[in-house]
């Protein structure tokens, strides 16, 4: 099947700092806007789309075009947590390509690590009464335990071990310490440890939430940044190579009676994507999938055809992640575990998958044609969505 | 006696769960396919039907799948130290959350494919809701 060109990621801006106090989160989506408008060259008064997650202070399509001072003719705010970004570069693909818009923009901003916020560790289910919270509630689990009964099951069902699942931090800190970006982050996080780790050092971390460990959990920073979306036309002409959008898919998943926890949303939107694409995962050189933590990055890697379900375990052993090695590579800018996880990560899964795909990272693989950027959004355990977007190199 | 986050109300779908929970009953839903309906709710998950049926459950449930937590920082629970977070497969075939008691370390003494029953555990305040919670046999 012949790759269509309907739709393209043209400009791209990644937040620089991950504590960065006295600056709102609205202030980070204006600025990253206008940067990545910048590095497209395009205008503001370029822009007539916009999609948002509803973060920060009044977001939304309601409140974020005020703010900006825009009138765009399309509004989207759809907001699925941390994949929304991936449904957002779905939906413009989508919109696009049906002529509703040709200059379009999302933005991300968050101060998540100056207001100290506990997302993984603050507990859930205060939000009042729901059919779901008035269930749930009593127990006190976390965003983390959740994940964690995710990794319980997969190592009870497939013999995974942590030392398997260490291997996924250990080769994203190798990546982050060649982004000057990441290494700045976890010294301004203090991090007890800015360098590369060993799987036994992950071990040695203290665990949060069992099977967890705190090497296996990504880091709460500030940060943001924005993509633009744009039109075949406007893609000829913009500063540097544009970057094509050539499948999406989207998908929910919760838990259900009998349901098999080790299974994500992922199985359901990455055939969808791959069929529009028509690519198959072997031919993927960067795989940018969204590792909240360990666990969550070694599901998808099955999910999304890299390998079987239950088989993840050999195939990190057998050496692939890193950019230096062969096969596929992960999470080229340091990912969540060691280079900004501001709350909703599914943003910088299509930042660096431009950065590689235009030959601008700091982990880049020569030649990369191919990239998935797979977000997943709420609780890997529970209610979640999986947002899978195939980009191909211009 | 325990301090757990109470259900609120009012919620029409979990109210008749809850007071199950009073009457020492662990409640679940059937439609008229006898298709298993949890969380409760105010139709059929496989039909959309809105003819369901209450039934009481055994109480006897294999553990899912757990995770023990070290650090939350939600008041009522950063006291508790490590305690355990687990979907249990209840024997008519609904999964629900809940937590493992009876246990003197939850970080070695739990097992997934575990033997499990409900019990029902008082909680401070008046009128309170009991807990359902689960102990191996």
């Amino acid at each position: 099947m012949a790759q269509e060109r309907l739709a393209a990621i043209a400009g791209i801006h990644e937040y620089p700092l991950r504590v960065a106090p006295g600056v709102s989160s609205m202030q980070i989506k204006a600025e990253s806007m206008k940067r990545a408008l910048d590095d497209a060259g395009l205008d503001w008064g370029d822009v007539d789309g916009l999609y948002d997650a509803l973060d920060g202070e009044g977001g939304g399509g309601l409140g974020l075009a005020a703010y900006l001072g825009i009138k765009p003719r399309l509004l989207d705010t759809t907001q699925v947590g941390g994949s929304s970004y991936e449904f957002h570069a779905s939906h413009a693909l989508r919109d696009i390509a049906a002529g509703r818009c040709n200059v379009a923009v999302t933005t991300y901003g968050s101060t998540a690590a100056s207001m100290r916020v506990p997302i993984g560790t603050g507990g859930m289910g205060r939000g009042g009464a729901s059919w779901q919270q008035n269930m749930e509630a009593p127990y006190g689990s976390t965003l983390i335990s959740n994940y964690a009964m995710v990794a319980h099951r997969h190592m009870h069902e497939y013999g995974t071990t942590t030392e398997q699942l260490a291997q996924i931090s250990v080769a994203t800190r190798k990546h982050a310490m060649r982004n000057p970006e990441a290494v700045k982050a976890m010294t301004d996080l203090q991090f007890v440890k800015v360098d590369e780790i060993t799987v036994e050092d992950v071990l040695e971390s203290r665990i949060i939430a069992d099977p967890l460990h705190l090497l296996e959990c990504c880091m709460i920073s500030d940060g943001g940044g924005a993509a633009v979306f744009v039109s075949p036309e406007i893609a000829r002409d913009i500063k540097k190579k544009p970057v094509w959008i050539i499948g999406a898919g989207e998908a929910t998943k919760y838990r259900e009676n009998g349901g098999d926890i080790t299974t994500s949303a992922g199985a359901q939107s990455a055939p969808a994507a791959y069929g529009q694409a028509g690519v198959t995962p072997d031919e993927i050189d960067i795989a940018m999938i969204y590792d909240s933590f360990s666990i969550t990055v070694a599901v998808m890697l099955e999910d999304l055809g890299f390998c079987a379900k239950g088989e993840v375990g050999q195939f990190i052993e057998d050496g692939h992640l890193a950019f230096d090695q062969p096969g596929l590579t992960l999470n080229t800018d340091g990912g969540g575990l060691s280079s900004n996880h501001p709350g909703m990560r599914g943003l910088f899964l299509l930042l660096e998958s431009v950065r590689q795909l235009r030959g601008e990272s700091n982990s880049q693989v020569d030649g990369a044609k191919l990239a998935v950027a797979h977000g997943n959004g709420g609780l890997l355990g529970g209610t979640h969505t999986g947002g899978t977007v195939i980009l191909a190199a211009d | 006696m325990a301090n757990r986050p109470q259900p609120s109300f009012p919620e029409p779908d979990t109210q008749h769960f809850w007071d199950g929970c009073k009457a020492g009953e662990l409640r679940y839903q059937t439609d008229s396919d006898g298709n298993v309906v949890f969380y409760p709710r105010g139709h059929s998950t496989v039909t959309g039907d809105r003819e369901l049926s209450w039934n009481v459950s055994s109480g006897l449930g294999t553990v899912y799948t757990y995770s023990v937590v070290r650090q939350n920082r939600m008041p009522g629970f950063q006291e508790l130290g490590a305690y355990a977070v687990a979907y249990i497969d209840l024997d008519e075939g609904f999964r629900m959350m809940s937590t493992i008691v009876g246990v003197d370390d939850p970080t070695t003494d739990i097992s997934i494919g575990q033997r499990v029953k409900v019990e029902f555990e008082e909680q401070a305040g008046e009128d309170s809701y009991p807990i359902p919670v689960f102990r191996p046999v």
